[in-house]
């Protein structure tokens, strides 16, 4: 517990000491600034954080990864890894760690949107279920995108190919409906299934395209679903495994 | 409080140590000498428990490296060799953050980190970015973080390569101070630097030991031939090979055929190599045999034996008079 909590705290103070963690969140909080702005400002809109949330989980493909690229990958460039894994600290210990401090990143960034809230509250009289559990599906679909990028960044001690990978796996879970489309049977219900969650339809640009899909839809409704919740976390923690497998199986080559 | 039984390590095909079989001492300095590539890293990351062996055992203070893994990394201390560093991180946020890893209390690293720093002489940059300071100081940082949590073994890894001969000199002379309190082993290509530290050296050549030894006996071993590079200018070779053949402590006389002598024949100068039997005057002799008849000395250098014929006389020569 001592170890996780010491890797996390140094991993928070390389963020706030690095330019890309301010990189990432100013483009953040610019992009959901920005949907949240167009998604309120139609004529009769809805008071609700639909646009952000939407924007949200759209851009957490690319940030994500370019929060977590760093956090394995500059180990194996640099070298750290080897005295990291000749100290008393176990695999695990350093993933849970990295991932913990990659979390407390993304929730300042979602901390920061808040205000939303209260501009909502403000002008108009938002339904405050959806909100809540939009913010919290924010987060749960946000530590799955972490988990991913993190394991990305297990597999290349070059941050680019991490980030790209990252990305890449995450665009592939979040377009998988247009793959079970085209299947049947199990094959579908299994990709379908699998959809780490989508929020736009790219070819409505009615309502601003918000359309919610994958697990993500009812979060974004105000649903609470077991199923969903046990899908986000189910995703983080087997990415952390295979996270965790990847750095053990290091000594074995 | 270092065991290694018939350790073998492969990397998929191919063997990078071959049942290598040592016990260290507690307090005991030990060297690992070997050229690159003989498998000094290789075991020294199988003691670390960075990569477990492929075949055999290995134990630090009793514990074994792979089934007690974390105990046996509580007892050591390790500089790899190409001493990694967080360069974003000041140098006492570095030690203080390694110190933690090692399970020290916040309280006893801020006593000891002043100690350390002393020791490793890095006081004026103890708040400078590691990423700033020089490959000498890094080395420094390096050693530091192998100490910090006062480990009963020192593992380093060519700990002087690639810095300035100052700082060679004064890290050897660190790591010598460390010697007394830890038991310590490092790894080195050169023979002098061995000598100079440990009490007891292990040449590892090919994945295997082929000599275990204090670095005394070794040099006596090995010293068993002296040769002597010598340029002439005034006669055949094949006249001064023979008539230097004649000399009572020479072994053999032949042509130098490296490219720059070769080269240097066109002027009339001859360059040979003498083998001679060490410390009977050999120099002397062939001298005056080549003033004496007449010719002209152009050069003559003992020359050290190098590295690689060390090995060659370790591993092929088993009958070497001692």
């Amino acid at each position: 517990m001592r170890n996780i909590q010491t890797i996390a705290w140094k991993e928070v103070k390389t963020y706030f000491a690095s330019p890309m963690a301010y990189v990432v969140a100013a483009s953040f909080l610019a992009i959901t600034g920005f949907f949240f702005v167009a998604s309120v400002s139609d004529p009769f809109s809805e008071a609700s954080i639909r646009g952000y949330v939407a924007g949200a989980i759209f851009f957490m493909v690319f940030l994500s990864p370019a929060l977590t690229m760093r956090l394995l990958a500059e180990e194996q460039k640099l070298g750290t890894l080897e005295l990291l894994m000749t100290s008393p600290v176990r695999e695990w210990e350093i993933v849970i760690g990295k991932f913990i401090a990659a979390f407390v990143m993304l929730a300042l960034m979602v901390a920061g949107t808040l205000y939303f809230v209260i501009v909502l509250a403000w002008y108009g009289d938002p339904d405050i279920g959806p909100i809540l559990t939009g913010y919290l599906g924010v987060l749960l679909y946000g530590s799955a995108t972490l988990a991913i990028g993190l394991m990305a960044s297990a597999l290349s001690s070059n941050q680019l190919v991490s980030l790209v990978v990252g990305a890449g796996l995450l665009t592939a879970l979040t377009v998988s409906n247009f793959v079970a489309d085209r299947l049947t049977g199990v094959a579908e219900e299994i990709v379908s299934n699998f959809q780490l969650g989508s929020s736009f339809s790219v070819f409505d640009t009615s309502s601003f395209g918000v359309v919610e899909g994958g697990h993500f839809a009812d979060f974004a409704r105000g649903i609470l679903s077991v199923t969903d919740i046990a899908y986000y976390v189910s995703i983080t923690a087997v990415f952390l495994f295979i996270t965790v497998v990847l750095l053990e199986s290091r000594r074995w080559r | 409080m270092i065991r290694l039984e018939h350790m073998s390590k492969s990397y998929g095909d191919y063997p990078a140590v071959i049942d290598v079989s040592a016990y260290i001492q507690q307090g005991e300095i030990v060297g690992f000498l070997g050229p690159n590539g003989a498998g000094k890293t290789t075991t020294m990351r199988v003691l670390t428990g960075f990569t477990p062996p492929t075949e055999g055992t290995a134990a630090i203070a009793g514990y074994d490296v792979v089934s007690h893994s974390l105990d046996a990394r509580r007892h050591i201390g390790y500089l790899p060799e190409s001493v990694p560093l967080y360069l974003d991180m000041t140098v006492m946020d570095y030690l203080r953050y390694m110190g933690q890893l090692r399970a020290m209390s916040r309280k006893w690293i801020d006593e000891r980190l002043p100690v350390i720093i002393e020791t490793v002489r890095l006081g004026e940059y103890q708040n400078t970015l590691v990423g700033k300071l020089s490959k000498g100081y890094r080395q420094r940082v390096g050693i530091a973080q192998a100490i910090i949590h006062e480990p009963d073994v020192l593992i380093m890894d060519e700990p002087t390569i690639g810095i300035d001969p100052i700082q060679v000199v004064e890290t050897r002379s660190l790591i010598s101070e460390l010697g007394g309190e830890h038991t310590l082993i490092l790894s080195s290509h050169i023979l002098p630097e061995v000598s100079a530290i440990c009490r007891r050296v292990l040449v590892i050549h090919e994945g295997r030991i082929v000599a275990d030894d204090d670095p005394e006996n070794l040099s006596d071993r090995l010293q068993h031939a002296e040769r002597i590079e010598v340029s002439l200018r005034g006669a055949e070779s094949s006249e001064a090979i023979s008539q230097l053949r004649k000399l009572q402590h020479v072994v053999d006389v032949r042509r130098d055929s490296r490219p720059a002598q070769e080269r240097m024949a066109e002027t009339g100068v001859v360059a040979l190599v003498v083998d001679a039997r060490p410390d009977e005057g050999a120099p002397e002799d062939v001298a005056r045999t080549i003033v004496d008849s007449g010719w002209g000395l152009v050069n003559l250098h003992p020359l050290p034996m190098t590295l690689e014929e060390i090995f060659l006389e370790l591993t092929t020569d088993e009958e070497a008079p001692v």
